[in-house]
């Protein structure tokens, strides 16, 4: 059995209380979402923690999917099926669907949270290159009920580091919403519910038939979600096309820092960050026209 | 031999099943699926203590000091145990099954990560597990050998210092063969072909860890252990011999079991552990091992390093195989195969094929690492023979240009041949390879799918097929020159009738998922009349049961499956002489007719077996010389291994820019001889199948370059889903064994043994436009990626 060491625990009632207890507790305290990140680190005692706040009450306050004409809104404590079944988010953003059919396993996805995966920031975590590709922003709710607002590029500071402080909650992830946008996400992994060797997520957006915009987020290939502002300086103002592709790929490849390690070779990687964009990219163009 | 294709029945309701052979649902199931089914962690007893061990973080290292103040002041401890204090019991060091000795607890130095330094007893399993954060141990590390290439350089250090005068990390020399005949025929030979393959270390990883209860009576003097053991009769001796507990006062209970796959033939130190904690504190301890416990320091398999090389004719006939093993044996040989073969039964490496000369060179080499070496469904070393013979006879035939299934079907053993003396000296039984191979064929379509091929490769598209043909030697054994430590393998097995007609069977081999409730109904069934229903089979309980040695190695069916049909056969003999006497017939006018004698020639006269036994029972008379009640009991010594063969072929597609590989079909046709209960059958070849799928592209227990286990949790060493296989196609045919009283032979590990090449041949096929003669286990996408660029690696 493994078990983690002592820990206090209080389930938190709004997002208010929970930044207080927070606040009380100081950084001894932890939130769990759907601990599915947080608690095999417990059970290992890689990690350990005086208290624990649990905020899978607050689902009324922080789940849901909002689409409205300039952005679309997830709040944080969303599960990763609710991202999947959803037909808002999956008419918006297929990427999404996506990425969710290749995270874990069904009962993985019943309970952890975008929030939890965003901010757990494992360099192999899907979501967080998901976001990338859409250009997402993050709120992020402090003591007194003060909130910022991050991009997904501020919100990374290191492997298992972001933006969110002492004392502060992630609470909701805002994807801007453009007019033909296209996006695909793609993961190579060793087996079923195993973690991305590297994966690839994209996104276009064509004016008519050039490309007024595009994105591309990678993980596993480096500390933190790899987002790619080259591929997408390259992109911009072009017509799509397998050669641009295979452009953006090389770029993807060169900009990326992937490790040896049980999942691969670092060529391997940087073989599939090419790859993995270029398919990604393909797929987004051919939806962004449908 | 003939080969014969059965009836395929389904009995989805038992209560149309066979009285005897057939496809009844499994006895065992509605326990099981009903959540109802009792496993050692579900032994609760009143004043259960907990015990978690403190295992190494190093790889190598001197103990230097061990503080367990703080652990003993924690709140629910009730003992902190060290290898010093072990020792002053004598108990510090335990055999092994290869007369090794392994520590229980390490005194001197720590010889693998995961090594067992300490145990806490607790009152509950939370407070021992936290009182063990508190153990101060100090270590003086020392370079670790992880490499087995490298463990008998000079300049290695020595792991095993323990042992008397022991100065480098040689564990064991073994040959088989004739080193000069077979050199003598690689001379002349128009072609040779060698390869060096590596069989990567993997784990069983059942779905229940190891464990155990132990309850040391003190008054009574009586040590009752439930244990997680597949060979529960074994271990009940080996305790007696090392505790120095009388062994009538020992009762080892193994119960539901969740697996074994030989994860749980070995004693490991944390069962001892719980006995020397129950003895301690004079109360029933618990101990059961976590995931990572279970990964990191129990019995892993293979871990093989060969060179094959292979000599044949230019027409493609092969003359003669030799190979040269390097075994990484870990830290202690832990090795559980019989005595006089510390290679297991590896000899079989001359696979199917009739051949004019064989000669194997094994080194066997202790390194910092995990000890064990037979685990995980090999028949003892049978996989690792078959994966080397089956992938350098596809060497063979990319060299000779000809087709695979060509090149096997051309140097079978023939029918006539049998019984089949191997040039290592294995007595094959009985086989017929041939029907078997062309019935996989004709299954995959074995002409369409190379023609598909052609088409695909024009196109650029990678698909591969993979044949592979396996003869196995399971059974173990006779005991003339099969013991494990000194107990021989030969099993005994009880059966009772009772006054009513409903009967009980007593085995010595323990289940662990395989189905032994039903089988074994089924073959006293089908000697005795009686419904398998009304048949009980009781196991895994020393007190209970008969001696044997246990399941492992595909032993069940063709040991115990023969003493079950034997006693049941002397039962028989016994009711017809009573049924001679209720029917005022001689025994010569009597004949059966599965659950009745009949007086020949008058039909109307019959007694059932239900009449016999209450008769048995009754008060009426009995023939002269007749005892009353109706049971027996023997000991079955099998006078040869039975050889189940089987062909199998894969197809795989690989996705050309990522290197995934999709198994997009298995072919698997066995020959076991005669099937008892297909259904079950099938299910262990299932079972088999996905293990061979997880081992030919993902699973291995890796160690970086300080010893460190990468393989120590399922999210780093992977096992297959049902996503990562296809639907199974099966087949059969039948070649019975001569010598097994009903002609069956062991299937348990068939499929695991035979899958392996099938995969790898597979890939290696769709490789070919790359020119891919090889390429290691585990094929990972990464891995296959470096092969397409010539760069295929071994994963050590
Ligand atoms: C077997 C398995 C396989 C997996 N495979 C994948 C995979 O393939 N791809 C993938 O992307 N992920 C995978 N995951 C991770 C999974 O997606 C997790 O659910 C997710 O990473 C964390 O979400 P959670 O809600 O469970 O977070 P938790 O474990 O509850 O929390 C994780 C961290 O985030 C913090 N946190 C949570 N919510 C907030 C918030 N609102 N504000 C501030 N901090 C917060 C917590 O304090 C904690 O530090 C896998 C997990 C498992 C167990």
């Amino acid at each position: 059995m493994q078990v983690p060491a002592p820990f206090e625990y209080e389930r938190a009632t709004s997002v208010d209380h929970a930044i207080s207890l927070m606040e009380r507790l100081g950084s001894t305290s932890r939130l769990i979402a759907g601990g599915h990140s947080l608690l095999p680190m417990m059970k290992l005692r890689l990690a350990s923690f005086d208290y624990l706040i649990d905020i899978n009450d607050l689902h009324d306050e922080l789940g849901y999917i909002e689409a409205g004409p300039d952005e679309l809104r997830i709040g944080a404590l969303t599960r990763h099926r609710e991202l999947l079944e959803s037909a808002t988010l999956t008419a918006a953003f297929p990427i999404f669907a996506d990425a969710e059919r290749v995270i874990a396993d069904p009962i993985v996805r019943n309970r952890g949270t975008l929030g939890g995966s965003l901010c757990q920031a494992d360099p192999s975590e899907d979501l967080s290159a998901v976001c990338t590709a859409l250009g997402a922003s993050c709120v992020i709710r402090g003591p007194g009920g003060a909130e910022r607002v991050v991009s997904m590029e501020e919100f990374h500071v290191g492997p298992y580091e972001t933006a969110v402080g002492d004392g502060e909650i992630l609470v909701e992830v805002r994807l801007p919403v453009r007019p033909g946008c296209g996006s695909a996400y793609e993961k190579v992994e060793r087996r079923a519910g195993d973690w991305a060797v590297v994966s690839a997520g994209a996104a276009v957006w064509l004016d008519g038939d050039v490309i007024s915009d595009a994105r591309v987020g990678l993980a596993a290939v480096g500390p933190n979600t790899t987002g790619i502002p080259e591929v997408s300086a390259a992109l911009r103002g072009q017509t799509p096309s397998e050669s641009l592709f295979e452009q953006a790929g090389a770029i993807a490849a060169r900009s990326c820092d992937p490790a040896t390690d049980q999942r691969g070779s670092a060529d391997y990687k940087r073989h599939l960050a090419d790859e993995l964009t270029r398919r990604t990219l393909r797929r987004a163009v051919e939806r962004a026209r449908s | 031999m003939t080969t014969v294709h059965e009836r395929v029945d389904t009995f989805h309701d038992n209560d149309q099943k066979p009285v005897g052979y057939g496809r009844m649902l499994r006895k065992e199931d509605p326990r099981f699926v009903r959540g109802r089914g009792r496993f050692v962690d579900d032994v609760r007893l009143p004043g259960l203590l907990h015990l978690a061990i403190l295992r190494s973080p190093v790889a190598h290292a001197r103990i230097l000091s061990i503080d367990t103040s703080a652990a003993e002041a924690s709140p629910g401890v009730k003992a902190v145990v060290t290898g010093a204090m072990l020792a002053e019991q004598g108990l510090a060091w335990m055999p092994t099954l290869s007369n090794d000795v392994q520590a229980v607890l390490a005194t001197d130095k720590v010889r693998f990560q995961g090594q067992e330094v300490a145990f806490v007893v607790a009152e509950d399993p939370y407070a021992a597990r936290d009182a063990l954060e508190l153990i101060d141990v100090e270590y003086d590390v020392l370079d670790p050998v992880v490499d087995a290439r490298r463990a008998l350089e000079p300049d290695a250090p020595v792991i095993r210092d323990d042992l008397e005068g022991k100065t480098d990390n040689h564990c064991f020399d073994w040959e088989t063969g004739d080193e000069a005949a077979t050199a003598a025929v690689f001379a002349r030979a128009d072609v040779v072909v060698s390869q060096d393959l590596v069989y990567p270390r993997v784990h069983p990883a059942p779905m229940e860890t190891c464990g155990a209860v132990a309850d040391f009576d003190a008054v009574e003097g009586k040590l009752r252990l439930w244990s997680t053991t597949q060979a529960p009769h074994a271990h009940r001796t080996l305790y007696a011999l090392v505790a120095g507990i009388p062994e009538h006062k020992i009762q080892v209970i193994s119960p539901d079991i969740g697996g074994g796959f030989g994860n749980k033939v070995p004693i490991y130190p944390g069962y001892v552990c719980a006995i020397v904690a129950s003895i301690v504190t004079g109360k029933p301890v618990k101990w059961m091992e976590d995931r990572f416990e279970n990964l990191i320091s129990t019995g892993f398999a293979r871990d093989y390093i060969m060179r094959g090389e292979i000599a044949a004719t230019r027409d493609g006939r092969i003359l003669a195989i030799r190979t040269n093993v390097l075994a990484d044996h870990g830290a202690f040989n832990g090795t559980a195969a019989p005595v006089k073969y510390p290679a297991g039964f590896f000899g079989v490496f001359t696979g199917s094929y009739d051949i004019e000369a064989a000669y194997c060179k094994m080194t066997a080499v202790f390194t910092n690492k995990a000890p064990g070496g037979v685990a995980y469904a090999c028949s003892f070393r049978i996989t690792e023979a078959v994966y080397l013979v089956e992938r350098i006879v596809d060497c063979l035939a990319d060299e000779l240009g000809m087709d695979p299934a060509e090149l096997r079907l051309k140097n079978f053993i023939r029918p006539e041949q049998f019984p089949y003396t191997t040039k290592t000296g294995w007595v094959y039984d009985s086989g017929d390879y041939e029907p078997t191979m062309r019935l996989a064929m004709e299954m995959a379509g074995y002409a369409d799918l190379r023609r598909e091929q052609q088409e695909k490769r024009a196109r650029g598209e990678l698909m591969g097929i993979g044949i592979a043909f396996f003869t196995e030697a399971v059974g173990a054994g006779p005991r003339k020159n099969m013991d494990i430590l000194g107990l021989g393998m030969a099993d005994g097995c009880e059966l009772r009738v009772h006054p009513t007609g409903k009967a009980v069977v007593r085995l010595s081999v323990q289940s662990q998922g395989q189905g032994h409730e039903t089988t074994f109904a089924q073959i006293v069934a089908e000697e005795i009349g009686i419904p398998p229903d009304d048949i009980d089979v009781l196991h895994g309980d020393t007190d209970n049961t008969p001696f044997g040695l246990g399941t492992y190695g595909s032993r069940s069916t063709p040991v115990s499956g023969a003493a079950a049909a034997l006693v049941a056969r002397k039962v028989r003999d016994k009711a017809r002489i009573i049924a001679s006497g209720m029917l005022e017939v001689s025994v010569a006018d009597l004949e059966w007719d599965k659950g009745s004698f009949r007086v020949k020639g008058d039909p109307g006269k019959s007694v059932t077996i239900q009449d016999i036994a209450m008769r048995a029972h009754g008060a009426g008379d009995l023939p002269e010389g007749v005892e009353g009640g109706l049971e027996a009991q023997i000991c079955y010594n099998p006078s040869n291994l039975t050889y189940p063969h089987g062909a199998y072929i894969c197809v795989v597609d690989i996705d050309p820019g990522t290197a995934q590989v999709k198994v997009r079909r298995f072919i698997a046709v066995d020959d076991c001889g005669t099937r008892i209960n297909p259904m079950i059958i099938e299910g262990q070849v299932h079972g088999g199948l996905a293990d061979g799928v997880g081992m030919a592209l993902m699973e291995m227990i890796a160690f970086d370059e300080d010893g460190n286990c990468l393989g120590a949790s399922l999210m780093d060493y992977l096992l297959p889903t049902a996503l990562e296989v296809p639907d199974w196609e099966t087949g059969f045919t039948v070649t019975p064994s001569p010598h097994h009283p009903i002609g069956a032979k062991g299937v348990g590990e068939s499929a695991t043994v035979g899958s392996p090449p099938a995969i790898v041949n597979a890939v290696v096929d769709a490789l070919e436009p790359f020119g891919v003669r090889h390429a290691d286990m585990p094929l990972t996408p990464s891995r296959v990626w470096d092969a397409m660029r010539g760069n295929a690696r071994p994963p050590i």
